[in-house]
C-alpha cells in the first residue's frame, strides 16, 4: 500500500508520520511510538486491551487502521498524566489495588476515562456496563469498579491530576 | 491500609544482555556478595524445588548487598499478578532487619537468579520463601559476625535497626551493612544456621501492602514480553496447521514471498514468514497454501465424556477405607451421579509471547514463562547447548493461571531467529493462543455414596476419570470410603490436544463433584446442606473455616431448596483450608445467574501479605464463576473451533457479586501455605448448590450454561 502523511495530535503533541494508511493502529503505536502501555491481547475488539482515547470516545485501537486518525486528538495511557504526577483514575487503581498482572489495566482505565469524560458521575450500574467488554483475566473487577467511582468523585471534586 | 509506595523494578532490558554466569561475580563486585548454605541438601533434594535440576549449595537462594544498603533479592519466581514482587520483599526485610524500601527482586532470570524449577502450585509462600528467609537470617548472623569484629564487641551486645548494626550500650558506635563490607566481597557460611524469625518478631509480614508494582502498571510503564524491542528485530508468524492432529503435507508460499520484506523461513514442520511489521507478517501468512494430512478423529465436545469412559485407561487407588459392601449395608438411601467438566483454556489477556536474540553460539530469551529455568533447559535439549549459553528472563507475565509452565512460542522463537539470524519476537494471536494452549482436562466423575437414617455419610465411592487426583480424597469423615483414579494409559493419549495444569490443577473438577453430591445427600436427609457438612466433619480445620464462612456470610440454616439461592462448597488444596459461600439469582425464564454475593473463609497458615492473600480470594472467586458457569472449547477431533472472546465467555463485570468479602483465619503462628489457587476450588460446587437451592434444579455438567440450566429445570419432577 502507498505511503502517506497523517496529521494527529499524539498525547498532546502534533505528529505527523508518514505511513500505510491501513496498518493497525494498535502496532503502530506500540511499534512506531513505542508507546507499548496499549496492549494487544484478542485483536479482534472482544477484550478492551488496546482502548485508547480518540477525540474524547474511548476506542479500540486493534480495530483502527492508522489512515483512520487523520486530524485527531489520540491520547494513549503514556499521555493520561502530566509527568510525575498520577492521573486520579490511575492513583485510585493504585490505591484500590484493582490489578493483579497488570496487563489489562492500561485498558481498563483508558476505557474508564472515556467513561468518566461522557458521564462524570457513574453510578455503579452505569460503570459496570460502560466496562462490560473489558476483560480480565485475572478477576480483578470488583476492584475496578471501586477504583471508578473513587477516581469519578475526585474528578468531579475538582482536585486536578 | 499502607502503601508500599517505592517501585521495584524486575531485572529486563536494562541489564546487559552480555553477562556472562562466571563474569557475574566480578559484575557485582561493587557490593558485598554472601553465599548461603540452606542446610541439608538431601532435605533440599525432597523438595519439589529441586525436581529438575540438582540444587547448588552456592545458588539455590542468594542475595546482594550494596554498598548503599540496597538489597537485591534474586529468585527465579516470576511476577505474574500473583503477588510475589510484594511478598518477598516483606519476608526478607524481616529477617535481615532491613527497610522494607532498601528490598529490590531481581526476578526469572536465569543468570542472575539461583535455580528454581517455576512458578506453579502455588509453592512461592510455602516453599521458597523457607529457603529465602533462611538465607535472610543466616545473612544476619554473617554480617553481625563481621560487625562483631569490627566494632571488637562480642555478637551478642550488638543490636541491628534497618540494616544499621550498633553497639546497644552505645548506639553511636555503628557500622551499616552496606559500610561494613564496603571493598570487600565477602564469602561466609554459618557452621550452624541460625532461627529463622518466628511470627512474634516479624515487622513488616503480616502487614497489609498493596501491589508494590501498581504505579508502573497504571502508567503502562511494567514490561511484559511483547513490548520489548531489539535492533534489527521482526515479528514472526508461525504457520499452524488446522487440528492438532493434522501434519503438513505440502505448501506453497511463492505469493507470500513476493510482498515487499518479507522472509520465509522453514525447518521441517516449522515455517515461519518475517516481517518487521506484525501487520505485514500476518498478511504474507494469510497468502499461503498449505495441505495437510485429514484429522478423522470422531469425538467433540457434546460426545467427549462417553469418549472419555471408553478410553484406554490406568486406575490408581488413592485412598480406601472401611468396606464398600458394609457401608452399602448401613446406609439408608443410597445415591448414583455422574458429574462431566469440558475442557477449559487458561486465557491469560498477555497471550504467549517470546522474543530471541542469538549472539553467536549464545541465546538470551525473553519470554512469558512461568518456568524461565524449564524453557532454559527446553531450549538446551533443542539446540544441544550448554546451559550456561542459555539465558532466559521472564519480564512481568500477563496471568499465567498455569498456562505459561510449557513456552512453546520460547522454542519457536529460538529457532526461527536462529534461521533468520536477527532478533525475532513470537507474539501469539488469540488464534493461536486457544490453540496451542494445553486445556485443563475434559473429565467425568462417578459417586456412588450413602447416607444413614440419622444423616450420616456411611459409603463414599469416588472414581475420577482423567481429572487428575488432586483433590479427589473425600475431606469428609466417612467410614466406608474410596477414591480412585482413571489416568491415561502411559503411551495411549486419551485427549485430541495437549491437556494440562490449570489454577488448582484436578481439584476444580473433583470439588465441583463432591461438594454437589454432598448437597444431594443434605437434601435427602432433609437436613441444612451447611450442618449436614458439620455434621460429617472430623477435620477440626475444616470446621473452623466453614463456621467463619456461615458468620461472615450471616447464614441461617435451611433445608434446601429453599428459594433463597445460597450455595457453599469447601476443600483444601495448596495446604489451605478453604471454603467460599455464594448467594445468586436464577431467572427460571433464561437460566441466567446473576451472583449477588460471596464470602471466602481460608486456613493458610502464616498470612505474609493479608492485602495479596485477600486480591487473590476475590481473583478466585470471579476467575472461577467463568469455568462454573460459561467457559467450554468447542473442538472436532484435534480442531479447536473455540478461537477467540466471541466465543469463550470469559467473566464480565455485571456478573461480579455486589461484595467478595474474605476471612482469613488468624494462624500467624502456623507455617504458611498457598493462597492463589485454593479459593477457586469451591466456585464450581458453590455456585452448582447456589443454583440448586435458588430453583431446585441440579446441573451435573460444567460449565452451567443457561440452556444446561434451563434443561435441568424442566427436568424437575
Ligand atoms: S486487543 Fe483490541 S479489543 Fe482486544
Ligand atoms: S489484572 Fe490481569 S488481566 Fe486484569
Amino acid at each position: 500500500m502507498k505511503e502517506e502523511s497523517i496529521q494527529f495530535t499524539l498525547n498532546g503533541k502534533k505528529t505527523e508520520i508518514t505511513i500505510d494508511p491501513t496498518l493497525t493502529l494498535l502496532w503502530v503505536l506500540r511499534d512506531q511510538f513505542g508507546l507499548t502501555g496499549t496492549k494487544y491481547s484478542c485483536g479482534s475488539g472482544y477484550c478492551g486491551a488496546c482502548t485508547i482515547i480518540i477525540n474524547n470516545e474511548a476506542v479500540r485501537s486493534c480495530a483502527m487502521k492508522v489512515g483512520e486518525i487523520s486530524g485527531s486528538e489520540i491520547i494513549t495511557i503514556e499521555g493520561l498524566s502530566n509527568k510525575e504526577k498520577l492521573h486520579p483514575l490511575q492513583k485510585a487503581f493504585v490505591e484500590k489495588d484493582a490489578l493483579q498482572c497488570g496487563f489489562c489495566t492500561p485498558g481498563m482505565i483508558m476505557n474508564a476515562y472515556g467513561l468518566l469524560l461522557n458521564n462524570p458521575e457513574p453510578t455503579r450500574e452505569e460503570i459496570i456496563e460502560g466496562m462490560e467488554d473489558n476483560l480480565c483475566r485475572c478477576g480483578a473487577h470488583i476492584r475496578i469498579i471501586e477504583a471508578i467511582q473513587a477516581a469519578g468523585q475526585e474528578m468531579k471534586g475538582g482536585k486536578k491530576s | 491500609m499502607k502503601r508500599n509506595s517505592k517501585k521495584r523494578g524486575l531485572a529486563t532490558t536494562k541489564d546487559k544482555f552480555e553477562i556472562k554466569r562466571r563474569d557475574f561475580l566480578t559484575l557485582l563486585g561493587g557490593g558485598v556478595m554472601v553465599y548461603f548454605g540452606t542446610g541439608n541438601s538431601s532435605e533440599l533434594l525432597a523438595m519439589p524445588l529441586a525436581q529438575r535440576r540438582e540444587l547448588s549449595k552456592d545458588y539455590n537462594a542468594f542475595l546482594r548487598i550494596d554498598e548503599d544498603g540496597t538489597v537485591h533479592c534474586h529468585t527465579g519466581k516470576i511476577e505474574m499478578g500473583q503477588g510475589p514482587i510484594t511478598s518477598l520483599p516483606q519476608q526478607i526485610a524481616d529477617e535481615l532487619d532491613v527497610d522494607l524500601e532498601s528490598v529490590k527482586m531481581v526476578m526469572g532470570d536465569t543468570m542472575l537468579c539461583p535455580y528454581d524449577a517455576g512458578t506453579w502450585g502455588s509453592l512461592t509462600t510455602r516453599e521458597f520463601s523457607h529457603y529465602m528467609r533462611a538465607a535472610g537470617a543466616e545473612a544476619r548472623a554473617v554480617l553481625l559476625q563481621l560487625a562483631s569484629e569490627q566494632l571488637e564487641v562480642p555478637v551478642e551486645d550488638l543490636g541491628v535497626n534497618k540494616g544499621v548494626i550498633s553497639i546497644k550500650a552505645n548506639p553511636k558506635k555503628k557500622v551499616s551493612y552496606g559500610e561494613l563490607t564496603k571493598g570487600q566481597r565477602i564469602e561466609r557460611f554459618m557452621d550452624e544456621k541460625p532461627p529463622v524469625k518466628d511470627h512474634t518478631q516479624f515487622h513488616y509480614v503480616g502487614q497489609a501492602l498493596l501491589h508494590s508494582d501498581g504505579v508502573l502498571k497504571v502508567r503502562g510503564k511494567a514490561e511484559f514480553t511483547g513490548d520489548l524491542k531489539l535492533p534489527g528485530m521482526v515479528y514472526a508468524k508461525v504457520l499452524r496447521p488446522p487440528s492438532h492432529l493434522s501434519k503438513l503435507l505440502s505448501v506453497d508460499y511463492s505469493e507470500a514471498e513476493k510482498l515487499e520484506g518479507i522472509e520465509v523461513v522453514r525447518d521441517e514442520q516449522l515455517l515461519a514468514v518475517l516481517h518487521e511489521l506484525p501487520d505485514k507478517a500476518e498478511e504474507a501468512l494469510a497468502m499461503i497454501k498449505a495441505e495437510y494430512s485429514p484429522d478423522d478423529l470422531d469425538v467433540d465436545h457434546h460426545s467427549i465424556f462417553e469418549y472419555l469412559l471408553n478410553a484406554p485407561s490406568d486406575s490408581q487407588e488413592v485412598r480406601s477405607s472401611g468396606n464398600l459392601e458394609d457401608g452399602k449395608a448401613i446406609s439408608e438411601e443410597i445415591i448414583e451421579s455422574e458429574f462431566h467438566d469440558g475442557y477449559v483454556a487458561h486465557s491469560p489477556i498477555e497471550a504467549h509471547t517470546a522474543l530471541a536474540n542469538w549472539e553467536g553460539a549464545k541465546v538470551t530469551v525473553w519470554a512469558s514463562a512461568q518456568s524461565p529455568f524449564g524453557l532454559q533447559d527446553e531450549i538446551a535439549r533443542t539446540f544441544e547447548m550448554e546451559l550456561d549459553d542459555v539465558r532466559v528472563i521472564s519480564p512481568f507475565l500477563g496471568g499465567g493461571f498455569g498456562g505459561k509452565i510449557y513456552h512453546p512460542q520460547g522454542i519457536e522463537a529460538a529457532r526461527i531467529a536462529k534461521l533468520a539470524q536477527k532478533p525475532v519476537m513470537v507474539a501469539y494471536t488469540r488464534e493461536e493462543e486457544f490453540f496451542m494452549d494445553y486445556f485443563r482436562p475434559a473429565a467425568v466423575v462417578k459417586i456412588k455414596s450413602g447416607i444413614t437414617k440419622e444423616g450420616k455419610i456411611a459409603l463414599w465411592d469416588f472414581k475420577q476419570y482423567f481429572a487428575g487426583n488432586r483433590g479427589s480424597d473425600t475431606i469428609y469423615d466417612v467410614p466406608n470410603a474410596k477414591t480412585t483414579g482413571i489416568r491415561e494409559k502411559r503411551g495411549t493419549p486419551v485427549h485430541p490436544f495437549p491437556t494440562g495444569a490449570w489454577r488448582a490443577p484436578g481439584n476444580n473438577t473433583n470439588t465441583f463433584a463432591r461438594e454437589s453430591q454432598v448437597d444431594i445427600l443434605a437434601e435427602k436427609a432433609g437436613i441444612d446442606p451447611v450442618q449436614f457438612r458439620l455434621d460429617n466433619l472430623a477435620d477440626k480445620k475444616m470446621i473452623a473455616v466453614i463456621e467463619a464462612l456461615a458468620e461472615k456470610f450471616d447464614y441461617t440454616p435451611k433445608v434446601g431448596p429453599s428459594g433463597r439461592g445460597i450455595g457453599m462448597a469447601c476443600g483444601t488444596d495448596a495446604g489451605t483450608w478453604v471454603a467460599v459461600m455464594i448467594e445468586v439469582k436464577v431467572d427460571a425464564k433464561t437460566g441466567n445467574v446473576q451472583p449477588i454475593r460471596a464470602v471466602c473463609s481460608q486456613d493458610m497458615g502464616l498470612c505474609v501479605n493479608p492485602q495479596g492473600s485477600i486480591l487473590q480470594a476475590e481473583s478466585c472467586v470471579t476467575m472461577g464463576m467463568g469455568y462454573a458457569l460459561s467457559e467450554d472449547v468447542e473442538f472436532k477431533g484435534g480442531d479447536v473451533i473455540t478461537s477467540n472472546f466471541d466465543s469463550y465467555q470469559l467473566p464480565l463485570f455485571s456478573w461480579v457479586p455486589q461484595t467478595i468479602d474474605t476471612v482469613i483465619l488468624d494462624r500467624q503462628d502456623q507455617a504458611p501455605q498457598g493462597g492463589g489457587e485454593p479459593a477457586i476450588i469451591c466456585m464450581g460446587g458453590a455456585l452448582a448448590n447456589a443454583i440448586f437451592d435458588a430453583c431446585g434444579a441440579r446441573v451435573y455438567q460444567m460449565p452451567m450454561t443457561p440452556e444446561r440450566i434451563l434443561e435441568a429445570i424442566k427436568g424437575q419432577p
